[in-house]
C-alpha cells in the first residue's frame, strides 16, 4: 500500500507539469501552422514517443533510479504529456467534416512516426548510455 | 462574508485601480491564462493518477503478455472525450465554459490517455519478435480507440435530441 502511495505521488508530480507543456506546445504549434490540421497533437506525441524510447534506453542501462525515475517521468510527465483522446476526438471530427483523407492520414502518419521516433530515441538512448539494442 | 474579488465584481470596481485600463485587460488576461493551465494542470493529475491506478489494476488481473492497461484507458478516454465534446458542446444539453472544458478535456482525458506508452509497448512487443502481437496491438488500438470517440459522440448526439 505505500509503494502505491508513493508511485501515485511520483506520477502526480510528473503528471502535473506534462499536461500543461502539452497545452502549451500543441497551442503554439496550432497558433503558427493553423489549425485546419492537428500538428499539435501530433508534435506533442512524436516528441513524447522519442522521449519513451530514450527512458526506456535509460532504464535498461540502469542509469536512472527505480521505479521512481519512471514513475516521474515515464507514467506521470510523458503520460500526460502525450494524448490519445486529443487525437481521436480532432481524428474524428475531420472524418464528420468529409475530410476523409485527413483523417486517415492523421492516424497513419501518428502511428508511423511516433513507432519510429521510439525507435530512434530508443537507438539514441543505447548509444548514449549504453543499454543493448 | 464576500469576498474583496466578488465584491469589487459586483461594484465593477477594477480590482488594480492604479492601474490603465490597457494595463488592467492585460493583467486580466495574465489571470485567465494562469487559470487555463490551472485547470488543464489539476486535470491531468487526475488524469494520470487514475491512469496509472488502472495499469496497476490491468497488470494484476491479466499479466504483462499483452498491454491490457493501456489499451483499456486509451478507449475509456476517447469515449469520455467524444462524449464530453457533444454534451457539453454549442448545442448540447450541458452548459459549459472555457475552464470546464479544458479541465475536462485537456486535463482529464488528455491525462488519462497515453500515445507515449502505446508507443513504447508496440516497440518493445516488436523488440520480443512477437510482430504479430505487436500488429495486432496496434491495429486493435488505433480502431478501438476511433470506434469509442464514435460512440461516445453518438450516444451524446441521441442525448441532446431528446425532448425535454
Amino acid at each position: 500500500m505505500q509503494d502505491i502511495l508513493h508511485a501515485i505521488l511520483w506520477v502526480a508530480l510528473g503528471s502535473v507539469i506534462g499536461g500543461p507543456t502539452r497545452y502549451f506546445i500543441s497551442g503554439l504549434i496550432g497558433r503558427v501552422i493553423g489549425e485546419t490540421f492537428p500538428w499539435g497533437t501530433m508534435v506533442v506525441n512524436v516528441t513524447g514517443a522519442f522521449a519513451i524510447g530514450l527512458a526506456a534506453a535509460a532504464n535498461v542501462s540502469g542509469v536512472l533510479p527505480m521505479p521512481v525515475a519512471w514513475q516521474f517521468i515515464v507514467t506521470g510527465f510523458l503520460g500526460s504529456y502525450t494524448t490519445v483522446s486529443s487525437f481521436t476526438l480532432q481524428t474524428m471530427a475531420l472524418a464528420r467534416d468529409g475530410q476523409l483523407l485527413q483523417a486517415g492520414g492523421n492516424a497513419a502518419l501518428s502511428v508511423a512516426l511516433c513507432l519510429v521516433s521510439v525507435a530512434v530515441g530508443y537507438g539514441i538512448g543505447a548509444i548514449i548510455f549504453g543499454a543493448s539494442l | 462574508m464576500k469576498t474583496e474579488l466578488q465584491q469589487s465584481v459586483k461594484r465593477k470596481i477594477p480590482l488594480a485601480p492604479h492601474l490603465k485600463p490597457d494595463e488592467q485587460a492585460r493583467s486580466r488576461k495574465v489571470r485567465e491564462t494562469a487559470l487555463l493551465y490551472l485547470c488543464v494542470s489539476i486535470g491531468s493529475v487526475i488524469g494520470s493518477v487514475l491512469r496509472a491506478l488502472a495499469s496497476l489494476a490491468a497488470l494484476a488481473w491479466f499479466g504483462p503478455a499483452f498491454p491490457w492497461g493501456t489499451l483499456l484507458v486509451n478507449i475509456v478516454g476517447s469515449f469520455v472525450i467524444g462524449f464530453y465534446a457533444t454534451f457539453a458542446g454549442p448545442n448540447g444539453r450541458l452548459f459549459s465554459g472555457t475552464y470546464q472544458r479544458q479541465f475536462v478535456m485537456t486535463g482529464i482525458c488528455g491525462g488519462f490517455t497515453t500515445f507515449s506508452a502505446f508507443s513504447l509497448e508496440a516497440f518493445q512487443l516488436m523488440q520480443r519478435s512477437e510482430l504479430v502481437l505487436a500488429g495486432l496491438y496496434i491495429g486493435a488500438s488505433v480502431v478501438t480507440w476511433l470506434a469509442a470517440v464514435w460512440c461516445g459522440h453518438a450516444l451524446a448526439s441521441r442525448l441532446n435530441r431528446l425532448g425535454g
